[in-house]
């Protein structure tokens, strides 16, 4: 017997995709709408509450999680969203922070079991093969942290990635080392986090690719920022930038 | 607190400054992450093994008084004798009195974490005792008056070239790079002190309740001749090191050593249980006495706490050098006894609340020290928790507690949520060089030290999907 493919989805678009890289959140519409999906974007979102929680304020981080839960608890439909650190949040935090709400912990528990992380969602989920999109140039992909450690995801952004036609996947050295971001971490341990940073840069010029994927707008701006201090060309794409083509 | 920061923040500028300990950590790391990868390949499922030595420190740890007992029920009966030690003053008293009782003059010691923990060596060089490190990567930081930077390889922040040197400067060798000769140098003076010595003094990797045997692990072998040669052994623990049988501890010794050196074995492996027998024709050699010092030291009040997963902890070192924090800046930087992750948490949580808890800021909870751990401590959760822990005893710098007070107050009310975005779209568009920033001020200059920072969009999401929805509804 095979689930059936939903219809409809929420878009937990993360608090940087609104405000700084809102190309992804396009992109992401184009890949879901692309697979027949009917894509709500809840009003009201705002953020996961990860950098309270990584921070340990969590009260704060519970308030927020709160009100994620109550945009997100209007529909039952899956939360498709394209951060692996804020799907993580959701997915494995929230419980653990609610446990002992006698309302929250269960409805925590519940979205959890409906969350899902972009990559995830589309290979595991929709069951996507290929997603028909044209691409060109040297592309490398950088695992971020969360995504790999904390949802256990290492495969699916490399198989939708491969399949772009006209891109050329190439190996990045230490591709699952962190890039020195760690939300307040970059911050407040901004000696350590730059050395980190720089380590991922030379893996990923040594790589010789043009553009380097990530599936969390965090290390996306960490690893541009650097990039960009530095001069460097190397173009830094979240997943579904890169999926929907150039 | 503020001035442990500093002085970490010191700390870590230092490290990333020096050259030759970036190289020796870049080199060390990579080599033992390889070797621990190949080590766990030979098991044949080294999950399940790892998810058995878990519920195993689990299950042990639950019951560790009747462990305990048992334990040292075993090593009395053996002949042993057994000292409880509640804190680390205590367990340097135990070993001072057994020192002067025994007219002790010289001291061999294996490695032992433990006994760094509880500051022995000054303590016994201050009582005039003479101390030699007989562990290779121990000696070499007792010749060059440092402390270990690493649970498994102390001399881990030196390069062979260092080492090379140190040993030519302190021992009068020849100048060399070759790791056998600066072993077989540092043996031919050990040789003498093993024969010479009046106690060995060992650390202890598991303890065996149900036969008081104490298991220790090593490559040199000097584990076996500084608690067999002098006529004391004392053998120091800490309360959580045991496993209740045999047969526990062939589950946990494969992890623990493929996990710390990818090794199947190493190459010397002791277990002793109890002193030179004299009865049956007795034992050809052994020191005539064993005591077991099994140190508290804060451990009895983490079993209650939150932390108590720390105490799971078997010392392969796997979280170490798989940290990328650790191989940057390397362990003298956390100025703790133990450092890496395991030490970011089991240094506050041995010796309670404020110390070292500017450590767990050292983290980007990346999860890869959960990862590599053989009995999967869930490293991270914990140093979320002592996070929590500083932000309750206030330690959370003001404009970081005032931000993200605020940031929690736009994450809830949405309209104020909108009107923050709206004027860092504002900022960005007076301040920003083509949408990025070079430069910025307070806190955030951490970040811009480093690198450049992209501003807010023109639009932000929600404007550009209300605008595609009007477009094609």
């Amino acid at each position: 017997m095979t689930e059936a493919r939903p219809g409809s989805v929420q878009l937990f678009t993360t608090c940087l995709v609104e405000n700084l890289r809102p190309q992804v959140g396009l992109a992401v519409l184009d890949l879901l709408e692309g697979q027949g999906c009917a894509v709500s974007c809840p009003m009201g979102q705002t953020c996961c509450g990860q950098p309270a929680y990584n921070a340990g304020c969590l009260d704060d981080a519970r308030a927020m999680a709160r009100r994620t839960l109550s945009v997100l608890a209007r529909s039952k439909d899956p939360v498709v969203i394209p951060s692996g650190s804020c799907a993580d949040m959701i997915i494995h935090r929230y419980p653990e922070i609610l446990k002992n709400d006698p309302i929250d912990a269960g409805a925590a528990r519940e979205l959890a079991g409906r969350t899902y992380e972009l990559s995830q969602f589309l290979v595991g989920v929709l069951k996507v093969k290929e997603v028909g999109a044209r691409s060109a140039g040297r592309i490398t992909y950088h695992a971020s942290c969360h995504l790999l450690r904390g949802l256990g995801e290492a495969d699916s952004p490399l198989q939708l990635l491969a399949t772009l036609s006209g891109a050329e996947m190439v190996p990045l050295k230490g591709a699952e080392e962190c890039c020195g971001f760690g939300g307040l971490f970059a911050i407040k341990m901004s000696d350590i986090s730059g050395a980190m940073l720089q380590r991922k840069l030379d893996h990923i010029r040594a790589s010789d690719a043009q553009t380097v994927v990530a599936c969390d707008t965090g290390c996306l701006l960490h690893l541009e920022g650097g990039l960009r201090r530095q001069g460097s060309a190397i173009r830094v794409l979240h997943l579904a930038e890169a999926l929907v083509g150039t | 607190m503020k001035g442990t920061r500093v002085a970490f923040h010191s700390r870590v500028s230092l490290a990333l400054k020096d050259v030759p300990l970036r190289s020796a950590l870049d080199r060390a790391t990579t080599r033992l992450q390889s070797m621990r990868e190949i080590g766990l390949t030979s098991l044949a499922d080294p999950d399940a093994v790892r998810d058995r030595a878990r519920r195993l420190r689990a299950s042990t740890l639950q019951r560790l008084d009747t462990h305990l007992e048992a334990f040292e029920t075993a090593v009395v009966a053996r002949g042993g004798q057994v000292h409880f030690a509640r804190d680390a003053a205590e367990a340097r008293r135990i070993v001072l009195e057994l020192a002067a009782s025994h007219n002790v003059r010289r001291v061999v010691k294996s490695k032992s974490m433990v006994s760094e923990e509880i500051g022995l060596n000054p303590a016994l060089e201050e009582a005039s005792v003479e101390v030699i490190e007989s562990d290779l990567g121990e000696y070499i930081v007792q010749l060059a008056g440092e402390t270990p930077s690493h649970i498994i390889a102390p001399a881990f922040h030196k390069t062979k070239e260092q080492i090379g040197l140190l040993l030519h400067e302190k021992l009068g060798i020849p100048l060399t790079v070759d790791p056998a000769t600066m072993m077989a140098a540092a043996r031919s003076r050990l040789r003498d002190v093993y024969l010479t010595a009046d106690m060995g003094i060992s650390g202890v990797n598991f303890g065996v309740s149900e036969t008081g045997t104490l298991c220790i692990v090593t490559n040199e072998g000097n584990a076996s001749l500084s608690t067999s040669a002098p006529r004391l052994h004392v053998a120091l623990m800490g309360i959580e090191r045991l496993v209740p049988t045999m047969a526990d501890l062939s589950l946990v010794l494969p992890i623990l050593i493929r996990s710390a050196t990818g090794q199947k074995l190493s190459v010397y492996l002791d277990f002793i249980t109890g002193p030179r027998r004299l009865v049956n024709g007795g034992d050809p050699d052994g020191p005539s006495e064993l005591h077991v010092v099994l140190v508290d030291n804060g451990r009895s009040r983490v079993l209650g706490s939150e932390l108590a997963e720390i105490l799971y902890c078997i010392r392969c070192g796997a979280c170490l050098n798989v940290c990328p924090v650790y191989r940057e800046v390397g362990g003298h930087a956390y100025g703790s006894v133990y450092s890496g992750p395991i030490g970011a948490v089991l240094t506050p949580a041995l010796h309670g609340a404020g110390v070292g808890s500017e450590l767990a800021d050292a983290s980007t909870l990346c999860g890869a020290c959960k990862d590599v751990c053989p009995v999967r401590i869930d490293i991270p959760r914990m140093l979320v928790r002592l996070r929590s822990n500083a932000v309750e005893h206030g330690e959370l710098p003001l404009s970081f507690r005032l931000g993200l007070r605020l940031f929690r107050l736009a994450a809830t009310w949405p309209w104020l949520f909108r009107a923050a975005a709206r004027l860092g779209r504002i900022v960005t568009r007076a301040l920003a060089d083509q949408n990025y920033f070079r430069r910025l001020p307070g806190p955030l200059s951490g970040w811009t030290a480093q690198r450049d920072l992209r501003g807010f969009a023109p639009k932000p999401f929600s404007t550009l999907l209300a605008e595609r929805r009007r477009k094609r509804p």
